[in-house]
């Protein structure tokens, strides 16, 4: 299973991160790959209630995702089912994972947003995957010096 | 645009230590015999041909004969396509959060001056 973990410490408590999350005037504010504008931020924080995000990239392209909310637990944790509208950049659906643990300076925030693949690697996935993610990365950069 | 049967067989073959080894030793040597390939692991030749059978699917080493050497080489552009996705992501997520966290410091800040 392909799949992406990111970790970052907040300064800010758990709740307001979670808000800063699920809310519609949240997500204006930082959703998006670099610093084009967010067009259209609906959500519906609950299980079964979905959201759809479109934002405008610096280069003048638009991107909408879309998806279902599968877990809401303010404000430890969200997991949102993921997909493209038209599905060009990413035909599939994937999920993302939010776990908000209370830390001294506020919250560590860890991210993880994975593709649901197939069976034979939803199988890989259950022998540990996740721990090969910086090998790959280590084989990658050295391929790349390979084939310079 | 990313293949996606592809790039499932591509993590699946990259998920067993034993096949990155390979890989990683394919990376560091270029083309190496099957039989030299075999000797660091303590595993079966039978058992290395079966790790090959599955990079081989993956698209990620190519075999060649030469007499009755064959020979394995690595082909990187499958693990590229892997990362070229993950990176997609990454990218996404890494400069949403970054924003993320200022917007909720911001909310903190604003709370901590109405409890004042």
């Amino acid at each position: 299973m392909t799949s992406l973990t990111l970790v970052r410490r907040i300064k800010a408590r758990p709740s307001i991160v979670f808000d800063a999350l699920t809310s519609p005037e949240g997500i204006a504010c930082w959703w998006g790959p670099d610093e084009g504008p967010v067009l259209v931020a609906e959500t519906d924080p609950r299980v079964g209630g979905h959201f759809r995000v479109r934002f405008r990239m610096v280069d003048g392209s638009e991107h909408e995702s879309t998806g279902e909310y599968l877990a809401v637990v303010k404000p430890e944790r969200l997991s949102m089912s993921w997909r493209w509208t038209g599905g060009v950049e990413d035909p599939g659906a994937s999920l993302v994972e939010i776990r908000l643990r209370p830390v001294s300076e506020g919250t560590e925030l860890t991210l993880t947003h994975a593709r649901l693949h197939d069976e034979e690697t939803c199988r890989s996935h259950k022998d540990g995957w996740t721990g090969a993610l910086d090998k790959l990365e280590r084989h990658f950069l050295a391929t790349q010096e390979y084939t310079a | 645009m990313v293949n996606y049967s592809g790039l499932n067989r591509t993590f699946a073959a990259l998920v067993d230590p034993t096949r990155r080894a390979i890989l990683a030793r394919l990376e560091r040597e270029g083309a190496t015999s099957i039989s030299a390939l075999a000797q660091p692991f303590a595993i079966k030749l039978p058992a290395v041909m079966k790790h090959l059978d599955v990079l081989g699917g993956a698209g990620l080493i190519a075999r060649s004969k030469v007499g009755r050497t064959v020979t394995v080489e690595l082909r990187p552009e499958p693990m590229r396509e892997a990362m070229d996705w993950l990176r997609r992501y990454e990218r996404f997520w890494s400069k949403s959060l970054d924003r993320l966290a200022v917007y909720a410091e911001s909310q903190e800040t604003e709370a901590r001056k109405r409890k004042l």
